[in-house]
């Protein structure tokens, strides 16, 4: 369920590195908490996030929106947009089908590969959502 | 277990006027004109004159009125039957209020009109002011907001330009974690950051946690009291006093002044501002979601900042006052919601001052029975003693797969409106109900025997309920598509 | 019942209540009244008003004739009585009318999308701003002058505590429409919205396709205002980025100010910034067209201190009263009713001086004496709004109105006064 080779965090997203560029998405657990997700959001601060873009770890990029509530998505790591789906304006349901592949969300050029010592494995993250409950 | 408040019924079909529409039909008539016609193009220009309105609809008065008519026959309504809802209050809507705000005088009365011509309106608004000080304990009040999260704004607004008036109008509103999601938004409209408060495992406001978190970046803390869980803030007047301490100032949201009318006044208490919403303690209708009407009171040295104009006295006449250098200016064209106003003043006169307090006894009379009645069947998750409203999890019904949700759509089929679900977020599942002082013992016994067979539909066909509700007109409605694909107009095939 | 909660009296329902908090004495109210006297003091204070005046005032809001269906419809209990309808399947009657309502808005002002509703056009004019502010990720207001002044107040109120700045654009002395050339002065690429008002406080109809070009060109959005309703039936739908306006001509009573229905309608591309509630179209489980509530995620009880706006409301049962109006009178009727509006006022202008030379509908400006007036009253007229207080440059000037309400033998008296009143 959970790939070995993603990272995780506590606010539910993974990221899966190849190279330089990190594939960002959210979890399994998340699309669950959600519910049917109806509309995805990409935005730094005040503007679109789109490549070019360069965030910060920990700031949000967007947010996931389900028919009843709204979550903010914060970006696992730092460095330069390279991509973001944009399938997923035509058919978020997506997110619901296959979180942790073809809806992925943002792909990134990491700037800082360090901080991916900071996120949780996934037997850390499994551990996490479990004591969640 | 069979359901005892009602059994189906033919309801006609009806399409949108779109789709009823004919050319040349009409339902209007309009007098001969006495003065000779214009030509549009020459007095407006030419550019300035639209084509005919596409699509507009043209049907005859036995298909308009038949059209609301029918319509009208698909919604559940107060006139029906109980609403539980939490906080809203939802109490009979008077019909002699309907009759007085059509007196001619007064729904024909336009805003500008001479104040000699105007001094029963004012004297309305006059007497309206003097009742809801009397019942809030407070110094002062302003009729204008519109409606209670106007009100909300307004009141922040008033708490701003105090601060600034004293040279720094701070950065930070306290809102707990129990709040109506009106308070958030409306601190953050008026330019101030939200900083959330946890609450005790009681469910009340946590006061060590104010003490930590209340510093000179803090203007305000908006409080519910009771709180959303129903309860009364017991250490109410010792919040404010950390907060006065800081020179930051106490919020009150008045939502829930059913359970204190005639019993406790907020200016009592320590609150140097608030809001009250007409449309639910003073009984003016809903309307299937306004308007409403959100006056704001407030302590006299909140006073010189209230909204423009103020009602005032002068050689023996009431008059508006618009020499007012400190107010925050308005918050809406003219004077407020005057036709609501009416409604809120007729059911004051009605009740007086023991008919309103006789009210909130029995609207927490009422409360405190359906809680206990329905607390061997539902969780209770904080057990303090509640006043006009009860909190209930669906902790117990969760364990079969149903929540507050599919309990709430099942309590459809037994002829009720569904209690406010998932409200406050401090409950897990909640379900928020406040059956108000209009319902008497027979309609509460009927909902709470439909509560008790759905908790044992719950155990013995949870499917019955998840899949709920089976004898509408109109069963599950596809929120997500509605979401996903928005169809926010009607348009021609 | 008393039983049931274990108490022998409801005050011990009250017990836990500190003393200190405790009201320790009845309310200071009068004793509650039979229904017959609360009829009978709104009497009183109705006849305490004007009555059987003929009144020729606008200035935003308006004297029009309600159809009888109106009140039949809005007066039954379900609709009346019921509540908002965040659950669909009691509430379709609700949410079918608002349905309606958002597209019969979208036709009359050419827009894409328009919401259930917000408190009033003053508000609405405000929110809208804030959402052009949103958009644009800009503050700046630029706002003209004839735009109606409570309405201008209303927005330095909300924008103020947004931190954003607010300038106006003045008036062409001659048309008495917005000075272009002034609002092309001062826009810049800190414009968030150009605010305009069509017809404008003065009665006059605005070249709003200039402003927008104008507006654009610097990254603006044009944001359009009305306060009178009826013009919608004979103006062209101009060419607004988001129109916002209010809709008490639409057989909503003039009630000395309220409750009143705003409206916000804009582009499909906006849409996820604009507030208030909307309804949309959906099934239900046996494929049955059905309406609902969505894009809540915008709103306050999602979105919290993230919401577009803090709007809780719609004015669901005033905006039912412009439904039933606009389905009363229809295509053919809004547009007749308009052409008697607009040949009521330009028959009584031709019998006194206008003061602005632009095109107008049913409003417009003439200079007027400071006891005109009170000559009128003494007739039983009700006259113009006198501007000097909130123009100071019109001290000499008042606003008049007319409409399909105004009686000939009223106009021709209003004006026989007016000119035996000449200096």
């Amino acid at each position: 369920m959970y790939p070995d080779d993603y990272r995780y965090t506590k606010e539910h997203e993974w990221v899966h590195v190849t190279g330089d560029t990190g594939t960002i998405g959210i979890t399994d657990h998340a699309q669950h908490e959600l519910g049917d997700i109806v509309y995805v959001d990409f935005k730094y601060g005040r503007e679109t996030l789109k490549p070019g873009t360069r965030v910060e770890q920990g700031k949000t990029i967007g947010s996931v929106e389900s028919v009843k509530a709204v979550s903010d998505i914060y970006s696992p790591v730092s460095g330069e947009v390279t991509e973001t789906n944009q399938a997923l304006a035509e058919t978020p349901e997506k997110l619901n089908a296959d979180p942790h592949g073809e809806a992925w969300l943002v792909k990134i050029r990491l700037s800082d590969p360090g901080e991916m010592a900071n996120l949780l494995s996934a037997a850390d993250y499994q551990s996490y959502i479990g004591a969640e409950k | 277990m069979s359901i005892k408040k009602v059994r189906s019924h033919l309801s006609v079909n009806e399409a949108l006027l779109f789709e009823r529409s004919s050319p040349g039909k009409k339902a209007y008539q309009l007098p001969a004109l006495d003065v000779p016609p214009v030509d549009a193009g020459a007095a407006l220009g030419a550019e300035n004159v639209r084509a005919e309105i596409p699509g507009f609809p043209e049907v005859s008065e036995v298909e308009a009125i038949r059209h609301f008519t029918r319509l009208s026959t698909w919604n559940y309504a107060i006139d029906h039957g109980m609403y539980p809802l939490g906080s809203c209050t939802m109490k009979y809507n008077p019909r002699v209020n309907e009759l007085v705000a059509r007196t001619e005088g007064l729904a024909w009365a336009h805003p500008y009109q001479p104040e000699s011509l105007s001094q029963g309106a004012l004297g309305v608004m006059a007497d309206l002011e003097s009742a809801l000080l009397e019942i809030t304990g407070m110094d002062a009040v302003t009729l204008q907001p519109a409606a209670g999260a106007h009100g909300e704004l307004t009141g922040i607004l008033l708490i701003r330009a105090l601060l600034e008036r004293q040279g720094n109008p701070r950065k930070k509103i306290l809102i707990p974690d129990s709040a109506h999601g009106t308070n958030p938004a409306t601190a953050a409209i008026a330019g101030y950051v939200v900083e959330n408060i946890r609450s005790d495992e009681h469910g009340l406001l946590d006061l060590c946690a104010l003490e930590r978190c209340v510093s000179e970046d803090v203007a305000g803390l908006m409080v519910t009291n009771p709180n959303t869980l129903g309860v009364f803030e017991s250490r109410i007047m010792e919040a404010a006093e950390i907060l006065h301490r800081k020179g930051a100032l106490l919020y009150m949201d008045g939502a829930n002044m059913n359970a204190l009318v005639g019993i406790a006044r907020p200016g009592d208490f320590g609150v140097d501002v608030m809001h009250l919403n007409l449309h639910k303690t003073f009984s003016t209708p809903h309307g299937g979601g306004g308007p409403g009407g959100g006056p704001v009171a407030v302590k006299a040295h909140l006073e010189p900042f209230l909204p423009v104009p103020r009602l005032k006295r002068a050689g023996g006449q009431w008059t508006l006052d618009y020499d007012r250098p400190q107010s925050i200016g308005k918050v809406k064209a003219f004077y407020g919601n005057f036709g609501v106003l009416v409604r809120a003043l007729a059911y004051i006169l009605a009740h007086g001052g023991n008919g309103l307090r006789a009210a909130t006894m029995d609207a927490v009379l009422n409360a405190n029975y359906i809680r206990r009645k329905l607390e061997p069947y539902f969780d209770l998750p904080y057990a303090l003693p509640n006043m006009h409203e009860v909190v209930f999890s669906d902790e117990r019904q969760a364990r079969a797969g149903v929540r507050t949700g599919d309990i709430a759509k099942r309590l459809i089929d037994y002829g009720f409106h569904p209690y406010t679900v998932s409200f406050p977020l401090i409950v897990r599942g909640a379900l928020m109900i406040e059956p108000t002082e209009t319902e008497g013992k027979r309609e509460l016994d009927l909902f709470i025997d439909a509560m008790i067979s759905i908790a044992k539909e719950v155990e013995s066909e949870p499917e019955t309920v998840k899949s709920a509700p089976h004898a509408t007109r109109t069963s599950r409605v596809d929120e997500v598509k509605a979401a996903r694909k928005p169809v926010l107009k009607w348009t021609p095939a | 019942m008393l039983a049931a909660c274990g108490v022998e009296s409801p005050e011990e329902l009250f017990a836990h209540l500190p003393e200190a908090v405790r009201l320790q004495r009845p309310l200071q109210l009068p004793d509650g009244v039979s229904e017959y006297e609360i009829v009978d003091y709104f009497r009183r204070r109705g006849e305490a008003n004007a009555n059987g005046y003929a009144s020729f005032l606008g200035a935003g809001v308006y004297a029009h004739y309600r159809p009888v269906l109106v009140d039949t419809v809005v007066s039954r209990g379900e609709f009346l009585t019921s509540y908002t309808p965040y659950q669909a399947e009691i509430s379709q009657g609700t949410l079918t009318t608002i349905f309606e309502f958002q597209t019969m808005i979208c036709q009359l002002t050419g827009m894409d999308l328009a919401n259930a509703s917000m408190y009033d056009g003053s508000t609405a004019l405000a929110e809208a701003a804030l959402m052009a502010a949103r958009l644009t990720s800009r503050g700046g207001l630029l706002v003209s002058r004839a735009v109606h002044p409570e309405y201008r107040a209303v927005l330095r109120t909300y924008a103020k505590n947004q931190g954003m700045p607010v300038t106006e654009f003045g008036y062409d002395p001659e048309t008495g429409g917005a000075d272009l050339a002034d609002l092309e002065r001062k826009l810049n690429d800190l414009t968030a919205a150009v605010i305009v008002q069509s017809p404008n406080f003065f009665g006059v109809v605005e070249n709003v396709d200039r402003a927008a070009a104008l507006a654009r060109a610097r990254g603006a959005l044009l944001v359009m205002g009305f306060t009178e309703a009826v013009s919608l039936g004979i103006l062209a739908p101009p060419d607004a980025d988001i129109i916002a306006g209010e809709l008490q001509s639409f057989a909503i009573s003039p009630s000395y100010g309220g409750p009143y229905a705003g409206i916000i309608a804009t582009r499909d591309r906006f849409a996820r910034q604009m507030p208030g509630r909307l309804v949309g179209e959906t099934t239900d489980t046996h494929g049955n067209r059905a309406f609902c509530l969505t894009l809540a995620t915008r709103e306050q009880h999602i979105r919290r201190e993230k919401a577009t706006s803090n709007i809780c409301t719609n004015q669901a049962l005033i905006a039912l009263m412009a439904t039933v109006f606009m389905s009363v009178y229809g295509k053919q009727g809004l547009r007749e009713l308009a052409e008697q509006n607009l040949a009521k006022a330009h028959y009584l202008a031709g019998k006194l001086q206008p003061r602005f030379a632009g095109p107008f509908f049913n409003e417009f400006v003439v200079r007027a004496p400071e006891d005109l007036n009170r000559a009128l009253l003494e007739r039983k007229i009700i006259g113009g709004l006198p501007l000097g207080r909130f123009y100071p440059e019109l001290a000499d000037t008042m606003l008049l109105c007319a409409t399909e309400m105004s009686r000939r033998a009223d106009m021709d008296r209003l004006a026989e006064v007016a000119s035996s009143h000449v200096h």
